[in-house]
């Protein structure tokens, strides 16, 4: 079975890359050697892969609260790791 | 000087998703699961121990470590720690008999570097998992994963270390087994043994209290370490580092990371400590070799990645 791909970009990092709705953001940055965000646990638990989301659907499984705050997910920010995108999305890199 | 604390007893780790969480703690790592509470916690352990159960997980919504208990040899021994914790600053809670199911009173208090650490004296002992104590079989048939034989230390990381090892030397009987030391004489990371172990509580220098850096636990052999490899690139679980061999301790050993983001080891061999051993000693500018000991370099995410 073929997975949707999806572009996602970078608002402020040049370029872009490819993304299908199976993998995380991170892994999708990784498996284009975009090292836009760093990687750590890989399983929302330790926060250092953050980014904002600005634009684009997605599904989100669970993050450690401890990164990430109802506020914070109102602004858009997630753990990049745990965000699988569901139509082209627009992100922002943080540090 | 031993003061009566014997080993590792349990710890209870924060997951996001219990059945997530089990499927990586019981079919990977291979723990066995012993019984749930009201709460929902989960109760499992090692086959070679003894006592019921030794790590606890507990569904919230951020990862980490809640505490981690160390049993005592008795519990007038556990009175006594009691009343020294309290008399020396560390102002101690009691747990009642029965909060974690078939474990005895226990005895909470933080360390200087925010953890918070338990005593107990008590533990229902069904004895070896699928072992009989009378003219036992080497190992029981039907272990899953990474078949661990027991659940061997955490590390932590903290910013008091020096509070911490008053607390763990003078009042809880430790010894301190390794050293991090930079040139200035502060010490960076202390592994401490209340058994012969190379470790059964380590501690890393880091701005932060409470940080978990991980949870260990022990294997037979280098195979075994490999064969814990092949399983985790075989469920594309996170992997860590590994498998390679610390420099402090000697252990070789795998590091990868649950679910949640928390970083289990697996580990087997290393060295071991008596009461009279000299303390072993790393020079901060040599860390990397001493946590990595083949790539002698540190990757970032041993210093970073923490929950
Ligand atoms: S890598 Fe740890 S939260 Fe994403
Ligand atoms: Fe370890």
């Amino acid at each position: 079975m073929k997975w949707a791909t999806h572009t996602i970009s970078l608002s402020n990092r040049d370029g872009q890359f490819y993304c299908n709705e199976q993998q995380s953001l991170l892994h999708g940055l990784e498996s284009q050697r975009i090292k836009a965000v760093q990687a750590g646990c890989r399983g929302g638990g330790c926060g250092v892969c953050k980014i904002r989301v600005l634009n684009g659907e997605f599904f989100s499984k669970k993050m450690s609260k401890k990164h990430v705050s109802a506020d914070e997910l109102n602004q858009g920010m997630g753990l990049s790791c745990r965000i699988f995108p569901r139509s082209d999305m627009v992100i922002e890199a943080l540090d | 000087m031993k003061k009566g604390v014997m080993r590792p007893g349990h710890i209870q780790i924060r997951v996001l998703d219990m059945d997530i969480a089990l499927s990586h703690y019981c079919d990977l790592l291979g723990l066995i699961e012993v019984d749930r509470d009201e709460e929902g916690r989960v109760y499992l352990k090692c086959w070679t121990e003894v006592d019921k159960f030794s790590v606890v997980l507990r569904e919230t919504d951020e990862a980490g470590m809640d505490f981690t208990g160390y049993k005592v040899i008795d519990e007038s021994t556990l009175e006594a720690l009691e009343n020294e914790l309290n008399q020396k600053g560390y102002p101690t809670t009691e747990i009642p008999v029965g909060e974690l199911n078939g474990c005895g009173r226990r005895v909470r208090f933080k360390a200087p570097t925010g953890h918070s650490f338990e005593l107990f004296a008590t533990k229902e002992q069904p004895g070896k998992w699928g072992i009989s104590p009378r003219n036992p079989e080497a190992w029981p048939r039907g272990l899953k994963g990474m078949r661990p034989t027991r659940f061997d230390h955490c590390l932590l990381y903290g910013d008091d270390l020096e509070g911490n090892l008053s607390l763990f030397i003078d009042i809880l009987g430790f010894d301190l087994a390794e050293q991090v030391v930079d040139p200035e004489g502060n010490k960076a990371a202390i592994f401490l043994t209340c058994s012969s172990k190379a470790h059964d509580v380590a501690f890393i220098k880091h701005d932060e209290k409470d940080k978990f850096h991980h949870a260990s636990f022990w294997l037979e052999n280098w195979q075994d370490v490999l064969r814990a490899a092949d399983l985790i690139s075989m469920t594309d679980t996170p992997i860590d580092i590994g498998p390679t061999r610390h420099g402090l301790t000697h252990g070789q050993t795998i590091y990868f990371f649950d679910p949640s983001g928390n970083r289990n080891e697996v580990f087997c061999g290393g060295d071991y400590h008596y009461p009279d051993h000299p303390t072993v000693t790393w020079d901060a500018d040599e860390l990397g070799k001493a946590i990595f000991y083949h790539d002698r370099e540190l990757n970032e995410r041993f210093l970073t990645v923490l929950t």
